[in-house]
């Protein structure tokens, strides 16, 4: 109740929940929205028509247009939906389980162990995301796989910190004191009664990176150390516009379209992870109360 | 103070190992003929075929075990030999001491703006918090937060050279290539713009500045939006404090309130963001170099990235460290010189 009242308060969050309703409503119906042909070995490997160099304009056949190659903009873009919502997710769930793991750890058993974690994490933070994940992916070889492994390989160290800092915090209230008066063992104690506090911070954290490791894989796209070539992913389609942009002739926007519907389709999904994680921030932090 | 610094000086040599293994770990997945690959300048290197790459390999000493080869590679690091980068084609120490003032020059430009307007706008953002301003002000900043830096990047090439052709990418005209690379040209720092002005030649330097300045825009637009909202979010807390009520109740003005009371303690969170940002632009800003066609450290590290040289990637490794240590470093004691209630211990 209390969601949806601040949901119909704050227009933009509003507008980012729809928006990212939207992408979930592409991403479930991207077989009936762009169908495959029946050549396809995979729904995600965009269909061309043709091996031309040169971008096609939006036209019946092909809504959006082709990229460099004659890829279909529009199915790369719908497939794309769902390749974004791999990674994402993908990413976020793994780094979210061994931030959590190494965490909880750190902060429950405290002393030499939570020292030698934290050291740890000091090391992974003292490698650049993007650079760390491209030898990752360089040596892993191309693919949706080996990015996601790349990507939470250098990810998960802020839900760590975050979850041990909570945890920190925690463990040291009454009732915790109470549940291990009562017996509870070690596994129990965390799980049952110190982790669940921790769950609200972790889930914004996790809300906001959502988007911000969509951006890295198309990044890593962007910088051709990610999917194979053809492959439905909103950075891939970038690259491909990039020898574009500044045009034929005397029309430098003669290939917009190559670079405007991938790169609005990235924004807006990050835009939506962004605005949800914006608002539930502001729902759950009662330190920003209105 | 002392004891501070003394730990810090331990830890840094451990993490800086471990950094280290792990990297050329990774590298150990690779078969000897794969790693003998990244040292071989040419095809004529190998012609000697089969014996000479199994020489060469043992020249090398690749098939050694693993803790032989890494403290070889350690031995030589603490002379100063970081190796020979296959992708700068020259020694990683030179390719990284090359490049190093192109990067600071780029994010030199930008980190001083987004800095002042980033605390200037969050300021504003957090007195007029749901107002107009606020409003347009958290707009541009999520904006500029889920926006994409390659496609605002490629945008800008699209309008402000395709279009315009104000700001060509790269970081000199071919003319002023030669300019500075010729005799009368001295190049005390490798920094365009202070080098150009050293050597009195304004035309060198207006080209040196027209070539930053679609760089310098779209870092500075990515990092003014992240450091904005933390300024605001620091800026609402600090607002909420008793004695921002008491400095009102005994009747300051608003404008010292918000300035004196207000912003200079909201200053303290972002100080640590924006330490951490610098840190990451030294460390190369790979995407915007990429695009602007910009010789600086990233793009030297995402070439060495992509190439797997790792000759290369343990190098950038070690100096993004460094830049890392040494500005943690100033941020933490800067940290007591704005907030006497810190002390360092």
């Amino acid at each position: 109740m209390t969601v949806l009242r601040y949901l119909l308060r704050n227009p933009l969050s509003l507008f980012g929940m729809v928006v990212l309703i939207g992408f979930v409503v592409v991403a479930l119906f991207a077989p009936l929205l762009a169908v495959p042909e029946p050549y396809q070995i995979s729904p995600y490997d965009t269909p061309r028509a043709g091996f031309w160099a040169q971008p096609q304009p939006p036209s019946g056949e092909h809504p959006l247009g082709t990229t460099q190659g004659q890829f279909d903009i529009y199915y790369g873009l719908v497939w794309g939906t769902r390749t974004a919502f791999k990674i994402g997710l993908g990413v976020v769930l793994i780094s979210v389980f061994v931030g959590v793991l190494i965490g909880s750890i750190a902060a429950f058993y405290g002393g030499l162990v939570d020292e030698v974690l934290m050291r740890v994490v000091d090391v992974f933070m003292a490698v650049p995301l993007l650079i760390a994940a491209m030898v990752l992916t360089a040596l892993l070889g191309k693919g949706l796989v080996p990015m996601i492994i790349a990507l939470s390989t250098f990810g998960w160290m802020n839900y760590a910190r975050v979850v041990r800092s909570e945890i920190l915090r925690v463990k040291e209230l009454d009732f915790v004191h109470a549940a291990r008066a009562y017996g509870t063992g070690d596994l129990r104690l965390i799980l049952r009664h110190i982790l669940p506090n921790t769950f609200f911070p972790v889930l914004v954290l996790a809300t906001m990176a959502t988007g911000s490791m969509v951006l890295a894989a198309s990044a890593l796209s962007f910088l051709g150390v990610g999917t194979e070539e053809g492959y439905a992913d909103w950075g891939q389609f970038i690259a491909y516009s990039r020898n574009w942009i500044v045009g034929q002739g005397d029309d430098p926007f003669a290939y917009w379209y190559t670079l405007f519907f991938p790169g609005m389709a990235i924004f807006l999904f990050v835009l939506s992870w962004n605005l949800v994680g914006d608002a539930l921030r502001d729902i759950l932090d009662p330190r920003i109360a209105k | 103070m002392l004891y501070y610094l003394l730990r810090r000086a331990v830890f840094i040599p451990v993490v800086l190992l471990a950094l280290t293994l792990m990297i050329f770990s990774l590298q150990m997945t690779l078969s000897p003929v794969q790693r003998l690959a990244a040292y071989a300048p040419g095809p004529e290197f190998l012609k000697g075929g089969n014996d000479q790459i199994a020489a060469l390999i043992e020249k090398y000493g690749l098939d050694e075990p693993f803790l032989v080869q890494y403290s070889d590679w350690l031995g030589n690091v603490l002379t100063g030999n970081l190796g020979w980068s296959e992708t700068a084609r020259a020694p990683v120490a030179d390719a990284l001491i090359d490049l190093f003032p192109a990067t600071a020059e780029l994010v030199f430009f930008a980190f001083i703006p987004s800095l002042i307007g980033a605390i200037w706008l969050g300021t504003k953002a957090g007195v007029y918090l749901n107002k107009g301003i606020d409003h347009a002000i958290r707009i541009f900043t999520i904006l500029g937060w889920s926006f994409p830096v390659f496609v605002f990047g490629l945008m800008m090439l699209m309008i402000f050279y395709g279009t315009l052709n104000w700001f060509p990418p790269g970081r000199l005209s071919q003319w002023a290539e030669v300019v500075v690379a010729g005799e009368a040209f001295t190049r005390y720092t490798g920094v365009n713009t202070l080098d150009a002005l050293l050597n009195g030649n304004l035309a060198v330097f207006f080209d040196a500045l027209r070539h930053l300045i679609a760089p310098v825009v779209t870092l500075t637009y990515v990092n003014l939006a992240s450091m904005t909202r933390v300024m605001r979010t620091s800026m609402l807390e600090t607002l909420r404090q008793d004695y921002i009520r008491t400095a009102r109740a005994k009747g300051l003005p608003e404008r010292v309130v918000q300035n004196k009371h207000g912003r200079s303690n909201a200053m303290l969170p972002v100080v640590t963001i924006a330490g951490m940002e610098l840190a990451y632009m030294m460390g190369g800003v790979v995407i915007t170099e990429t695009i602007f066609d910009y010789h600086g450290i990233g793009r030297f590290a995402a070439d060495a990235a992509s190439n797997l040289d790792f000759p290369g990637v343990l190098g950038f490794a070690l100096y993004f460290a460094l830049v890392l240590v040494v500005i943690n470093l100033v941020v933490d004691l800067l940290y007591p010189l704005l907030d006497p209630r810190v002390k360092l211990r």
